[in-house]
């Protein structure tokens, strides 16, 4: 009796996980669904479900990263991708070369000259077709303790080679100290940099790929961080580390180059530090420039699994040039968008609490977002930054061997294009 | 189940009483204290619970705390960090916890189900093909189940059961290392001898298996639940795959999306650390639960050997 009784109670749970399965009301509304991992997305769209009772969009809650984009490519591969994903600008080239990514360039005609053309070269791939649009970006700036910076009598480099002094200056007046880190662990930041020394790490030309991670301006960006880290100018430590919350927390390290949600970052690692940090456009490499990187931001896609293409393309126009969707994704989601006319909108007026001592401090994000580089990313990038990590990583170690580090970087991504049968050159 | 266990340890109990009578004067010298062999466990112990203390102490701490104080001195927020991990998202952390419950639950009891079938076939019926069964099964050993994930996604795709909480359940129903962990316990713990009589007496081959044979099997088929039920719990990459949607999400795969949600939010540290430690709690809670089963699992192997 009793293993019937248990055998009667599995059947039942399995029934009933089974129907907990399907479940969407059928009353003639297209349905969208969209992964994305922007904290609060569903208010965000809970606006446009409001509006437009014809489309309803629902959100599924995604990690952000590289797997991310393989779970999607997987999901394409066996048709069942969502209608919508939130995808890196670099995982776009990744996304569009195995046909996850439609092209929409006919369902967003006119919606190109809301964005900058850097950032819209990023998701047209230098081609005509349309694989996303962009969300929100993330412009390289010069994060600083105010506070210390004029306790030192330092000022905010203009240059890099201000920057080098400035240095060299406060190790001199504290040994304890250093201005910032050079980091081998996220390849992000140095793929900025190198964006701002003019660097185009994968281009197309007609039907082949380029990979130029090795050029002059790589090698410009990395020879100059060799010559601080060798000198001990810049500790050599890696970022996202409790040593380094630590060494920001304390006032170890008093600068971070970073993107414009380093506040975010800073507010978890060095909370002792509210209200004494500012941020300044990033250091130039010609005097009087105004050139930046960027460091993360994303878009949104559209698959070519899904079957409403023209709908979900019109939401992805209405969240990230909407004026309101604008306003709740900068309000509830923390973006900056990648929409210049938001960027100097009525939602930044205010800076972000951690940087409340800095009022204009959107205005300056502003100007140095005007000049953000295009960016060129190539459908390996993870291999890539894995190759940073490592061949930087012991680089940094050493505090020497910078140039053999860049040079291994680029044979091993173009190694890695050339066995998966891409045409490619260097 | 539970009404023939405390037979069997009557059983077992009374030779294994005996045999000390016998030659318990001779076994009973002195113990050498070992200093190496206690030091390297002693370190290998310290290696083991580090971390897991690490984690206790880390959930302690409140934001502000977790990486300016000193790693293992405690902090100040435990009891702040639990509520906000309560108040995230409407509690969506407790749904994950029941979620984790019910595909380890389900997921170990059934594929026990199958493993105790599969391996008393195995182990006390002839047939042909049997050897050839067993060692495809032992190849399936070998093969990290990692590796089939993708491909079950694929065939799950093909019957649109993808993204459903059967997606998670049924490919953990079939684990070869129970069916074989369960042949080898059945070829041990039923004399065929038993079985024979059994089958002399009139009874069915049904009846054979649920009425002697499994609880013989019994301490064996814990193992096998235990076995499944942490692979089940601690499993990441089949439902990362499946899955899409957040309310249908394990322990894993929810603090997984709490720690990467993407650069313009800080990482949710504290709640991640706090959950994690909860997320151990139910797996301690079952191994004290189930540990009289294991002791009389060795009690029973001392008497057949």
């Amino acid at each position: 009796m009793r293993h019937r009784a248990t055998a009667t109670c599995v059947a039942t749970l399995l029934t009933a996980t089974a129907l907990g399965g399907c479940g969407a009301a059928d009353d003639g509304a297209v349905r969208l669904t969209y992964w994305a991992w922007a904290p609060g997305m569903e208010e965000v769209v809970e606006l446009w479900n409001e509006a437009n009772p014809d489309v309803q969009v629902t959100v599924k809650k995604q990690a952000s990263g590289d797997e991310l984009v393989t779970k999607t490519v997987t999901a394409a591969q066996a048709g069942t991708a969502p209608d919508l994903v939130q995808a890196e600008y670099q995982a776009l080239p990744t996304l569009a070369s195995n046909n996850v990514t439609a092209d929409i360039s006919a369902e967003v005609a006119g919606v190109e000259d809301a964005f900058t053309p850097a950032v819209w070269q990023q998701v047209t791939l230098g081609t005509d077709a349309v694989y996303a649009l962009p969300q929100d970006s993330g412009p390289l700036l010069f994060f600083y303790r105010a506070d210390l910076f004029e306790e030192f009598g330092l000022s905010v480099p203009e240059t890099w080679d201000e920057f080098a002094e400035t240095a060299r200056a406060l190790r001199e007046i504290d040994p304890d100290r250093r201005l910032t880190t050079f980091s081998a662990n996220d390849a992000g930041l140095f793929a900025g940099l190198a964006q701002q020394a003019g660097a185009q790490w994968w281009t197309t030309e007609t039907d082949r790929w380029r990979v130029a991670i090795d050029d002059e301006a790589g090698r410009r960006v990395s020879a100059f961080w060799e010559e601080l880290v060798a000198e001990e100018l810049v500790d050599n430590q890696p970022m996202y580390t409790p040593a380094w919350n630590q060494a920001l927390n304390e006032g170890r390290q008093i600068a971070w180059i970073s993107g414009v949600w380093a506040p975010g970052t800073l507010a978890t690692a060095a909370p002792d530090t509210e209200g004494t940090w500012e941020a300044a456009p990033l250091p130039q490499w010609e005097p009087g420039a105004n050139v930046t990187g960027s460091w993360g931001g994303s878009t949104t896609a559209v698959t070519t699994d899904s079957e409403h293409r023209a709908e979900a393309a019109e939401f992805a126009v209405w969240l990230n040039t909407d004026p309101e969707a604008l306003t709740a994704l900068v309000q509830t989601c923390g973006i900056y968008p990648a929409a210049t006319a938001a960027q100097t909108g009525e939602a930044l007026a205010a800076p972000p609490p951690f940087l409340a001592n800095q009022p204009e401090f959107y205005e300056t994000v502003a100007e140095v977002a005007e000049g953000a580089a295009p960016a060129a990313w190539g459908p390996n990038v993870t291999v890539a930054y894995s190759a940073f990590n490592n061949a930087f990583g012991a680089a940094a170690g050493r505090r020497a061997g910078f140039e053999e580090a860049l040079a291994e970087m680029q044979q091993t991504t173009f190694d890695d294009m050339d066995r998966l049968g891409f045409e490619v050159v260097q | 189940m539970s009404t023939a266990s405390p037979l069997n340890t009557v059983d077992a109990a009374s030779p294994a009483n005996a045999r000390p009578a016998s030659e318990g004067g001779g076994a009973r010298r002195p113990r050498r204290f070992a200093p190496l062999p206690t030091a390297a466990l002693l370190l290998g112990a310290l290696y083991c619970l580090l971390p897991v203390a690490w984690v206790a102490i880390a959930a302690t701490k409140a934001g502000d705390e977790l990486f300016s104080t000193f790693t293992f001195a405690p902090g100040s927020g435990l009891w702040e960090n639990v509520s906000d991990l309560h108040g995230y998202r409407d509690g969506i952390y407790w749904r994950w916890m029941v979620n984790s419950a019910l595909y380890a639950g389900l997921g170990a009891l059934l594929s026990c189900a199958v493993s105790a079938l599969g391996g008393y076939a195995l182990a006390l019926y002839r047939f042909p093909g049997r050897e050839t069964i067993f060692n495809v099964l032992l190849a399936g050993v070998l093969m990290p189940p990692v590796i089939l994930a993708v491909p079950q996604y694929l065939l799950l795709a093909e019957v649109d059961l993808t993204d459903s909480r059967l997606a998670v359940l049924l490919p953990v129903l079939l684990s070869p290392y129970g069916i074989y962990l369960a042949r080898i316990y059945a070829a041990a713990a039923v004399p065929a001898d038993v079985v024979e009589a059994a089958r002399m007496d009139g009874s069915g081959e049904w009846r054979i298996f649920r009425s002697i044979a499994l609880p013989m099997m019994l301490p064996g088929l814990v193992t096998v639940f235990l076995f499944q039920f942490v692979a089940i719990w601690n499993n990441f990459l089949l439902p990362y795959i499946m899955l899409s949607d957040d309310e249908k999400f394990p322990l894993t795969l929810g603090l997984f999306t709490l720690l990467n949600q993407g650069s313009t939010t800080p990482a949710l540290y504290t709640l991640v650390i706090t959950g994690a430690l909860l997320a151990v709690l139910p797996l301690i809670a079952l191994f004290l639960l189930v540990q009289r089963f294991w002791s009389l699992d060795l009690l029973s192997g001392a008497v057949k050997s």
